[in-house]
């Protein structure tokens, strides 16, 4: 390879990163638009409507009121990973999207087999998601220990407690997919969930549907499990923090949601494949972006109805309640793939057999 | 030529990573200087094309292994002057761990196994092999037994564990968190006629 073609490799992987990272941070902006809006409508207000039309360039005065706020360090903190901790939580959410394929295409044409829409198409692609959501941990442990103050360290601590129990039953609702869909490649999950609604792994798998999305709640600590920042504790591991670094913070909140989102559409419900074949004729990109949208919706939606859970009542749902439930579905799974009789069944769903 | 070079990113960052744990004042610093060391042992592991290897090293020692070891030591008292006080102690007996490591690895480096035309040989795989299902395969037939035992192994840790922790105190007051969820309205009101 040449130094010319590898300049060329380079110029079109930052393309492409740039066409991933900066609609994230758009969308990031009017997701927090629509929150509020939408919460706005439940509750029988009207949410932000001064700013430009409709409070349409709210999230802009948002973040440019945020960007001129002073940054605030204490005095004890441990300079380097306080700030460190904003960028160790933001580069997980934003690392993830690598692997998320936003759809196939042959680009009008052009080629004669379809491409997936990704970064990098990997094998382990579910296990790479899954490894860097896990890192998203350490912003969180690392604000509270760096801030040198009592809320952080306990709110840091109860986030972190909770962060790696909802892992546990969301990995675990993942072996399921994997079980059925024979690959950890997210394009071939989708591929395996071809030709309408009744292929879609949200029908065997319903109650791993719920327990993949619920703990992704968990995990990025939205309402009912947003414990972490509870006025008990001030705001939990980010009361120290202002201005940019805090902005960083939510940020990364908000990326987590639409992974969780994006995720749970690609496993469960089929990508960018339409519920009638019928449907095909628009394109993939925008089935699976749409629902997208409708489960950040579902999240919103969530903050605006249910109250906050007790730590114990978390803790309980997470290690009493999703475990079993998880493992108990691997456990009929399994039966149902290997006993003859019932293998009739489930092989309707089963991509590898 | 761009494998050496990311081999070389790979192993010096790795060995830099390495060098600051031991070195670091500040244990959080030194934890973090580890994890970082396992994700440059993550990235050898994908030059070498086990990908699986690489993500599931992330996933189990920095997603769950290094958590924990965080929350050990985001308890500890950071203070320096104690931590410092057994250095003559130890300096013998670790002074002669060093020497004897040091020896080995200038007799391994030195037998051959590691020259240039060794490791070129190293043998990629064809874009179809699927790593993860190679791995599967060998691993519930070939090393069947061995495998079984490890799980067991951590079975027993896992409820040994569990059994060392575990205090009932008697005094101590709990929710009952399924009685509270089934309460019906008639448990808790009466209607009473005026």
């Amino acid at each position: 390879m040449s130094g010319l073609d590898m300049a060329i490799q380079g110029g079109i992987w930052a393309l492409e990163i740039l066409a991933i990272a900066v609609p994230i941070a758009l969308s990031v902006a009017y997701i927090t638009y629509c929150e509020r809006r939408v919460i706005g409508f439940m509750q029988a207000r009207k949410g932000c409507n001064r700013v430009g039309p409709a409070g349409l360039l709210q999230p802009l005065a948002d973040g440019l009121k945020l960007v001129l706020k002073e940054t605030i360090i204490p005095a004890q903190a441990n300079k380097l990973l306080f700030i460190g901790a904003p960028l160790l939580s933001l580069m997980p959410a934003l690392v993830a999207f690598a692997v998320v394929p936003f759809g196939e295409t042959s680009l009008f044409g052009v080629w004669e087999t379809p491409h997936i829409m990704a970064i990098s198409n990997l094998n382990v692609g579910l296990l790479y998601v899954m490894a860097i959501g896990s890192l998203s941990v350490y912003g969180v442990l690392m604000a509270g220990w760096a801030s040198n103050s009592k809320y952080p360290i306990m709110g840091s601590i109860r986030s972190t407690c909770q962060m790696i129990s909802y892992e546990i039953s969301m990995g675990f609702g993942l072996v399921t997919v994997m079980m059925l869909a024979g690959s950890l490649n997210l394009a071939d999950i989708v591929h395996a969930q071809a030709g309408g609604i009744l292929h879609w792994y949200m029908i065997p798998l319903f109650p791993m549907l719920l327990v993949f999305f619920i703990s992704g709640c968990a995990e990025t600590g939205r309402t009912p499990f947003d414990l972490t920042e509870t006025e008990e504790l001030v705001a939990g591991y980010y009361t120290e923090y202002s201005g940019m670094w805090f902005a960083t913070f939510s940020l990364a909140e908000y990326g987590a949601m639409i992974l969780i989102s994006l995720l749970t559409s690609i496993l469960f419900l089929g990508g960018w494949y339409a519920p009638i074949p019928a449907l095909d004729f628009i394109p993939g990109t925008v089935w699976l972006l749409g629902k997208t949208a409708f489960l950040i919706f579902v999240f919103i939606w969530f903050r605006a109805t249910f109250p906050r859970y007790r730590y114990d009542q978390m803790m309980r749902l997470g290690w009493k309640i999703f475990l079993p439930w998880t493992l108990g579905w691997i456990f009929v799974l399994g039966v149902f793939i290997y006993t003859p009789g019932l293998d009739s069944i489930i092989d309707f769903w089963l991509a590898w057999r | 030529m761009l494998e050496t070079a990311f081999f070389n990113l790979f192993a010096g960052l790795s060995i830099f990573a390495g060098l600051g744990v031991v070195l670091s004042r500040n244990t959080m610093h030194a934890v973090m200087f580890l994890i970082f060391c396992f994700f440059n042992a993550a990235g050898l592991f994908f030059l070498l094309d086990a990908e699986f290897l690489g993500i599931i090293l992330i996933l189990i020692y920095v997603g769950a292994v290094m958590v924990l070891f965080m929350f050990a030591i985001m308890m500890l008292e950071v203070n320096v002057s104690k931590m410092r006080e057994g250095f003559q102690q130890y300096l013998p007996i670790g002074g002669m761990i060093a020497v004897i490591l040091l020896i080995e690895f200038i007799a391994a480096s030195t037998s051959g196994v590691f020259t240039e035309g060794a490791k070129a040989t190293a043998v990629h795989f064809a874009q179809d092999v699927n790593n993860t299902k190679e791995i599967g395969y060998v691993l519930y037939t070939k090393y069947l037994l061995a495998f079984e035992i490890a799980a067991i192994i951590l079975l027993v840790a896992l409820v040994g564990a569990i059994v060392l922790t575990i205090r009932g105190r008697k005094d101590a007051k709990y929710q009952n968190i399924s009685k509270q969820v089934n309460v019906r309205r008639e448990d808790r009101v009466r209607k009473v006629s005026m």
